[in-house]
């Protein structure tokens, strides 16, 4: 064990459980699985990704590139970094050969979000943090604070001294100070991973396992009046051959976990710095134990440093540097200096300096600029709403940072020694075996590859070498790279600059950003008022839009092909009932209705008596059908509007652009009654007994109650409207009620044509009844390139008007040419293939085979059903000058085949209207 | 994402609004006087400066009113936002050639 007493944060009258790779070992509460793994001497995690060389911990923290781990149990998670996984009791994880494997079983844990609105988001609680969250929430601001890890202070050990208390009391006192504020927000084990305009953070709160039955994780949906960026510094490596080797670790990373986890990482230390910062490292090290050893690669070393490594027996060499390691899964010894002299050792830590964390600085377009004097990039330049304080901003001594982030009421530290930091991207070696990315066995030589490949830009250079691409996004390796680049180069490394920081800042799983829109709730499901009725009776549903619609009621035994057409049977032999509650209505109420409706129809709507029901067509300025639907006047300054079931919201959209934005002196208002009026087709030629027999006072004649009229009446009360609109040919009513009645009125309507065998029918019968009439669906025979013309709809574009929405483009010569394609019918013929829908036409050669591409294409098939009315397969085409084309024969490619078709007009099933008043 | 001020509703988040491209080009007067171009011009062609441009934007998940901007388009930023006929709009009829 190399767990030591009197050191660390963990709960050691509790022992955790858990395995790794098979082998069960023990934790505390307060372990990260690499702090336990490395407390039982468990060096290799893994192996690498590309060159399977062994892999293990290098950070304390989401910094570390070597760590991975695959988590089994409890939930299986792929490529999780040790240092951040909380050992729970029962963990069972396993290391990586470089990639993880995905979940196989849906994740049932609960994720949700949670917005957030505040003054002030402080990112970190070390003492930057702390000192600015406690200066914004004494001025009575609303403040939020995060921090990624699970307990405040950042990368305060304890060892340090604030306002003359040691550090982990004056954490301690900030913190109460915060919790007894109100108005103050502070979340731990929480990292604000994204920085977007206008002060929006996301921050994922990691919850635990959710033994409370509460979330797993939490995204927190942050916008404050100004963040705060105190998100401290990460450690830079050197470069040096077989630097990757388990047991090469960062300064800070031993340091953090001694003083967090009690854990001692190696007892033959050696260190190779050119920062003072790693000699406190190796001075907590030899305290707990460690026989340590300094390689400072400044021919200058930091005098008092120096003095009290003296003291504790703790050499240090000066102007000498580390060239490679030795060992096999663990480091053996370093070979130091130009005669590569072994020095043995267990745990080699390297610093090379410090890279401030101005991710959330960078992510809204902070700029960054090297300051050779910190040997590193730092924020420069301001930001509207963003503050960067403390090691982020490049200013590291703790008195200096509580100095920033506290102004005037700062706490104080003691001042500390300061030397001229170093600068070493790498020593001298073998450029192959230099590893520059280890989570991408990225190397020296790869970055001299593309260098040698003409390419002088970082971001290149990251894409060539995929350096910086891992779960760490560069953490440690970015600066890095954009120096070895620099020094490869022979330029310095400021005019190279850094790639770009973006988010997300740590790895986020799909599902928190899911939260709980998830499954059910993913979207909306919208049902209409019968739906009960339609589930009961067995109906297949489709989605139209957000919508359920019945597709079809297929009897036992039935696929849809023979459901189909039983319904349309029915439909045209005696009566059936569809629910077409779905369609979208608008309400459109004031003086100037009839204007804004003649505006944008093409037909003339302010003409409409009272009473009566017209069929419109909508194009948009370039003149192309967009929508369509019926127009019912119910007074004269009232009319209701009827949309197709997908196009609801844009149609009722459209109407608003126009009314607001371009004739704002109209006085209209529109209202969307969708959801309140539930519509039934009743259709076929029984229709008239069935509603007749259900409406006893309407006298529902033809002579009484035309074609293309409403009537309301009531049914006990309840409001009702009858209209004779068919979308079938056939003599039809549209039953109109509240949807709060909508169930009833369905039901006695079945009942009240059971005599007549009423059938209910859905949206697929409803489509073939409506084909067989050429009437078009818009969005399905029309795609946005078709004119009301194309459509073989002159007769409802009106002469008379002087303007309409897309008046002017008819006018256009593209308009007017015959070679437009137009709406016509198709009829296989040889009576049996129903030709697959967007199928492409194609001339008839006289051999009947489809000649070699290429081959002009004629139009394409838009919709395509078996009819039972004419006993054969038929179809709906656009077809290039298709009028004049009636009753030529094309072909069709279907498979390996060429069939054959002959064009007709659109209306199949009774064109002369016979059928319409019964 | 963004803060949008809706004139009506105060700061709201982008991801209410919707985009309705370029503010200030009328629906002329009388179509049927413009020639194939003008009018193809009025259908198809908008300004794309960089820097200042006035747009139209509705509040869609809000109170559902149009609005006028004013956005830098290299920086993203609105200078202003106001009820939608509140700004003078200019002739739609395009005046450069092509």
């Amino acid at each position: 064990m190399s767990r030591v007493d009197g050191y660390g944060r963990i709960d050691r009258t509790r022992t955790l459980a858990f395995t790794f790779d098979g082998v069960g070992y023990t934790a505390h509460p307060g372990d990260t699985l690499a702090s336990a793994l490395l407390a039982h001497g468990v060096t290799t995690l893994g192996t690498s990704i590309r060159l399977g060389r062994p892999r293990g911990v290098m950070g304390a923290w989401t910094e570390d590139p070597g760590g991975l781990v695959q988590i089994e149990e409890p939930f299986p998670e792929p490529m999780l970094l040790a240092t951040t996984v909380d050992v729970v009791d029962g963990l069972v994880a396993r290391g990586v050969a470089g990639q993880g494997r995905l979940a196989e079983v849906a994740d049932t844990a609960r994720y949700d979000h949670r917005h957030v609105h505040c003054d002030v988001l402080v990112v970190g609680a070390g003492p930057a943090g702390l000192v600015a969250a406690r200066t914004a929430a004494r001025a009575g601001l609303d403040v939020v604070l995060v921090d990624d890890r699970p307990t405040p202070g950042g990368t305060l050990t304890g060892t340090e001294t604030v306002d003359g208390r040691p550090a982990p009391e004056w954490v301690d006192a900030v913190v109460a100070e915060l919790a007894a504020a109100p108005h103050v927000t502070h979340l731990q084990a929480t990292t604000a991973f994204g920085h977007y305009d206008d002060g929006f953070v996301l921050a994922l709160e990691r919850r635990g396992e959710g033994s409370d039955g509460g979330a797993r994780a939490r995204d927190h949906r942050i916008r404050a009046g100004r963040v705060v960026v105190a998100a401290g510094a990460i450690e830079r490596p050197i470069v040096f051959e077989d630097d990757d080797r388990p047991g090469v670790m960062l300064a800070s990373a031993a340091r953090d976990l001694l003083h967090r986890h009690g854990v001692l990482a190696g007892r033959e230390v050696v260190v190779f710095t050119v920062d003072d910062s790693a000699y406190a490292a190796a001075l907590d090290l030899r305290q707990a134990g460690a026989s340590v050893r300094v390689l400072d690669g400044r021919s200058e070393v930091p005098p008092g440093w120096t003095r009290r490594c003296a003291e504790l027996d703790v050499p240090v060499e000066a102007g000498t540097d580390v060239r490679g390691t030795l060992g096999s899964d663990r480091v053996r010894a370093a070979l130091v200096g130009e005669s590569r002299r072994e020095v043995p050792c267990d745990l080699l830590l390297v610093s090379g300096g410090w890279n401030p964390t101005a991710h959330l600085f960078s992510h809204v377009g902070g700029p960054l600029r090297w300051d050779p004097e910190l040997v590193a990039f730092r924020p420069a330049g301001e930001l509207p709403r963003t503050t960067v304080v403390g090691a982020a901003n490049g200013t590291y001594a703790l008195a200096d940072v509580l100095r920033e982030a506290g102004g005037e009421d700062a706490p104080t530290a003691p001042p500390e020694e300061i030397t001229p930091r170093g600068m070493l991207w790498r020593t001298a070696g073998d450029p192959a075996r230099q590893f520059v990315d280890i989570a991408r066995d990225a190397t020296v030589a790869d970055i001299a590859r593309a260098v040698g490949a003409g390419m002088t830009s970082v971001e290149h250079v990251k894409r060539y070498t995929t350096i910086g691409t891992a779960h760490d996004q560069g953490k440690t390796s970015g600066v890095l790279a954009s120096g070895v680049t620099a020094e490869l180069l022979g330029r310095p490394v400021e005019s190279l600059g850094t790639t770009t920081f973006r988010p997300p800042f740590t790895p986020v799983p799909f599902a928190a950003l899911a939260g709980r829109d998830r499954g059910d709730l993913f979207d909306p499901v919208r049902t209409t008022a019968v739906h009960a009725w339609h589930v009961a009776a067995g109906a297949v549903f489709e989605d139209v839009g957000q919508w359920k619609r019945a597709r079809h009621y297929p009897a036992p035994g039935e696929d849809m092909a023979a459901a189909v057409l039983r319904e349309c049977a029915a439909v045209r032999g005696s009566v059936g009932i569809m629910d077409g509650s779905t369609l979208g209505k608008i309400d459109v109420r004031g003086p100037d209705a009839g204007v804004l409706l003649d505006h944008l129809y093409t037909n003339l709507m302010s003409t409409l008596k009272v009473g009566r029901v017209r069929y419109g067509v909508m194009c948009g300025n370039d003149g192309m059908v967009f929508d369509d639907g019926t127009v019912l006047r119910l007074a004269e300054d009232r009319f209701l509007v009827t949309t197709t079931t997908g196009n609801a919201a844009h149609v009722l959209d459209w109407m608003e652009e126009w009314l607001q934005t371009e004739w704002p002196h109209l006085r209209v208002r529109l209202t969307s009654v969708t959801e309140q009026w539930s519509i039934f087709a009743v259709a076929g030629p029984r229709s008239r007994d069935v509603v007749g027999r259900v409406f006893g006072d309407v006298d529902v004649s033809n002579d009484a109650f035309g074609f293309m009229t409403w009537q309301d009446t009531t049914l006990d009360g309840v409001p009702v409207r009858l209209a004779r609109i068919s979308f079938s040919g056939e003599l039809a009513f549209e039953v109109s009620v509240d949807a709060w009645h909508a169930p009833d009125l369905w039901a006695r309507l079945v009942a009240a044509g059971a005599e007549d065998g009423i059938t209910p029918y859905g949206t697929e019968t409803m489509h073939v009844l409506r084909a067989e009439k050429g009437y078009p669906i818009i969005g399905q025979d029309t795609d946005g390139t078709v004119t009301p013309h194309d459509l073989g709809m002159s007769w409802a574009v009106s002469k008379k008007k002087p303007d309409f929405v897309g008046k002017r483009s008819f006018a256009r010569p593209v308009a007017t040419d015959p070679q437009r394609k137009q709406l016509v019918s198709l009829l296989p013929t040889d009576a049996t293939t129903t030709l697959p829908e967007g199928s492409q036409i194609v001339a008839l050669p006289d051999d009947g085979r489809l000649p070699p591409p290429p081959v002009p294409m004629l139009g394409h098939v838009t919709s395509s059903y078996r009819s039972a009315a004419l006993g054969r397969p038929f179809a709906l085409a656009l077809v290039a000058g298709g009028r004049d084309r009636v009753g030529e024969v094309v072909g069709i490619p279907v498979g390996d085949m060429l069939i054959a078709a002959q064009i007709g007009g659109t209306v199949l099933v009774d064109p002369e209207g016979a059928r319409r008043d019964g | 994402m963004q803060l949008i001020t809706c004139p009506w509703c105060g700061p709201r988040e982008e991801t209410e609004f919707r985009y309705g491209g370029q503010a200030d080009l009328a629906y002329p007067a009388d179509p049927s006087a413009l020639d194939d171009e003008q009018w193809a011009r009025f259908l198809f062609f908008r300004d794309n400066p960089k820097g200042t441009f006035a747009e139209r934007w509705c509040h869609d998940a809000g109170c559902r009113r149009w609005l006028r901007a004013v956005r830098d388009t290299r920086t993203y930023v609105f200078a202003e936002t106001g009820p939608y006929g509140s700004f003078p709009r200019r002739s739609a009829r395009p005046e450069r050639s092509a």
